[in-house]
């Protein structure tokens, strides 16, 4: 079995080897910008103290101790205390996860649902892409995070309300990158040659055009990643979303906002957190860009390749 | 000029469907309202059941969705955003005492966007890899980065509590007479300099912060913009031509600006939201302020109030943009 299995994978490999190539091309020029491997490193500590947070933090987030109150950044507690006498540090290390589940939660709604209407407007077009385009528009009329802030508030405070909300402003976004994107792909000879040689609309979307038009996508959602934190820290700031005694970042500045500047690591913390990892994922995305962008890629590598031989 | 005309009433006839279409996502948006909504109006679950059928027949609640869609929008044209069940006075009535404080406020950050934005972006693109250059790009990163929020209480502290050179929130003092509504323009029309001075001071805290993003997002998008005319054949031509360094500049500058009007209008979508925040914050008794006190009372007639004029001022501005680009840029028309 296992040698089968083994020449299988050889098959595969061999058979997407440029494919590979490319792939491990663009991750070298990825980690030879400066800039982009700071992103990497900020977004692989936000993930990793989203993870492992819950089991590395110094002691229980909840846990109330009114003879701590307050206290200042000190060896026991290293962000210091909240009103409640709760190690900050520890809230803000169990407040990463709920900022990732925010943003995956999102973009999994609203990248498939955008990227399919997408694909479709720009595919079919006529009265389909009208329709699905007018729609669009009719979306993008408000500002995400006003339209967002009526959605919660109208669907009652909670976090699954704020990451539909904030879905329902999100995904007209994709709709218009993906159609653009499909509408250079779509007048391609190989699209032309697939449709003459009797290739179902479904099989040539997927086949031909989706990974086509997925980079872009790729960029957008990596950077979205950030912004999704961002307004869903913007929500919980103004009182909703997740409620009290929940951990999360917009929140936690909330709530040591009367408090401040006289206790500034209240505030000063959370704060920074937000900061750091919404600059993580677009440095991040800034970096896959111009890793994915042929142009900036053929130049760099043509760099590395004279470095290398001298 | 024919084709201008017809640029323009196409762009205000598809004006039309997306003011419907705004209508129709706040109307849905207030029908999701928890529980009933009568028994809400109609002051919560203590009030009997007489008062709440009458408050449904009050409110259309008792009729199907598109007669009950067609007397908000009845309303809406009229002005009627409902009662607040908080201050008891009409949502109209108060969202128009609160919205001069955040025209004021708007004004003042859009200004400081296209003064700091666009020279910002003219510098980095002719000096470009300078140290200008790689600073306006950081602070652009930042701008996207950083929670508003945050960034004001930051502001805060460095200006109020440490350095003690403005003021932490609030509002400027009211001028003698009122004219415009917006103070620090009254402030001038009364010939009070002193009161002048303190209105600006109180203003540019919170405009600041509120402008920053957009700040830079306008410059990033006025550089490349820049670079691109810098590289086209024209100015190449310019340069051939031998005309002095200062008049290619301005040919290139004229051409560049026809793109960063568009983002102007995108950003300003940007400023409306920030301004819920940047209220709050700074105190600044404006609409957005208004919206999110009336998050913490469950005051939904306010907030749906504030977001259907948010959302209208953010059309009509866009239209505004796109007409404007129209008559700069004859391309647009064809």
């Amino acid at each position: 079995m296992k040698p089968l299995q083994s020449s299988r994978i050889g098959q595969y490999l061999e058979r997407n080897r440029a494919k590979i190539e490319e792939w491990k091309l663009t991750l070298k020029v990825l980690l030879r910008s400066p800039s982009a491997v700071c992103g990497l490193v900020l977004v692989l500590l936000f993930l990793f103290m989203a993870v492992f947070g819950p089991y590395i933090s110094p002691s229980d987030p909840y846990k109330i101790d009114f003879a701590k109150r307050l206290r200042p950044p000190s060896s026991g507690n290293p962000f210091g205390t909240d009103e409640y006498g709760r190690d900050l540090l520890s809230r803000v290390l169990h407040g990463a996860r709920v900022s990732l589940i925010v943003g995956i939660v999102t973009l999994a709604i609203c990248v498939p649902v955008g990227v399919v209407l997408g694909l479709i407007a720009g595919y079919f077009g006529g009265v389909v892409d009208e329709v699905i385009m007018r729609v669009t528009d009719i979306f993008l009329a408000f500002p995400a995070l006003v339209l967002a802030m009526a959605l919660s508030v109208a669907m009652g405070s909670g976090l699954m309300t704020v990451m539909i909300a904030l879905a329902v402003v999100w995904w007209p976004a994709y709709v218009r990158i993906t159609r653009g994107q499909v509408l250079s792909v779509r007048e391609n000879l190989f699209i032309e040659a697939a449709k003459a040689m009797g290739i179902s609309d479904f099989w040539i979307i997927a086949r031909h055009i989706l990974p086509n038009v997925l980079s872009p996508i790729i960029v957008i959602a990596t950077m979205d990643m950030g912004a999704v934190i961002l307004t869903a820290a913007a929500l919980s700031f103004i009182g909703l979303g997740a409620q009290p005694p929940t951990p999360e970042w917009g929140r936690l500045v909330a709530d040591g906002q009367p408090y401040f500047p006289e206790c500034w690591w209240y505030v000063f913390f959370p704060g920074i957190a937000i900061f750091l990892t919404v600059l993580g994922f677009n440095l991040l995305g800034d970096g896959i860009r111009d890793a994915l962008d042929p142009k900036i890629r053929r130049r760099l590598e043509f760099k590395s390749a004279e470095g290398e031989s001298q | 000029m024919a084709e201008l005309k017809y640029y323009i009433i196409r762009r205000i006839l598809t004006f039309l469907p997306t003011l419907i279409g705004l209508t129709l996502i706040t109307f849905v948006v207030s029908m999701l309202v928890p529980g009933n909504p009568a028994r809400l109006w109609a002051g919560g679950i203590k009030a009997s059941p007489e008062v709440i059928e009458a408050v449904k027949k009050r409110y259309h609640l008792d009729e199907p969705l598109y007669m009950q869609y067609y007397y908000y929008l009845r309303n809406l044209l009229r002005g009627d955003l409902g009662v607040s069940p908080l201050t008891h006075r009409p949502v109209i009535t108060d969202i128009m005492s609160y919205f001069p404080a955040t025209v004021e406020l708007a004004i003042f950050a859009e200004l400081l966007v296209i003064l700091m934005g666009i020279p910002l972006g003219i510098i980095s693109a002719l000096k470009r890899d300078s140290v200008i250059d790689h600073a306006v790009r950081v602070f652009s990163l930042i701008g996207v980065s950083v929670p508003v929020f945050w960034l004001g209480l930051m502001l805060q502290w460095l200006f109020y509590y440490y350095l003690g050179w403005l003021p932490a929130g609030g509002r400027g003092p009211a001028p003698p007479r009122i004219y415009t509504k917006l103070y620090v323009l009254d402030s001038l029309l009364c010939g009070r300099w002193d009161l002048f001075w303190s209105n600006v001071a109180h203003i540019i805290l919170p405009a600041f912060t509120l402008a920053y993003i957009g700040v830079g997002m306008v410059a990033r998008v006025t550089r490349s913009s820049v670079l691109d005319v810098l590289s086209s054949d024209f100015v190449i031509f310019l340069n051939v031509k031998g005309l002095s360094r200062l008049s290619v500049l301005r040919h290139v500058i004229k051409n560049a600006l026809v793109p960063i009007v568009t983002i102007l209008g995108l950003e300003f979508g940007g400023l409306l939201g920030g301004a819920v925040i940047t209220e709050t914050i700074f105190f600044w008794p404006g609409i957005g302020r208004y919206a999110v006190q009336g998050i913490n009372s469950l005051d939904f007639p306010a907030i749906m109030g504030v977001t259907v004029l948010i959302g209208l001022i953010y059309i009509i501005v866009n239209l505004a943009v796109d007409l404007l680009y129209a008559v700069i840029d004859p391309r647009v028309r064809l």
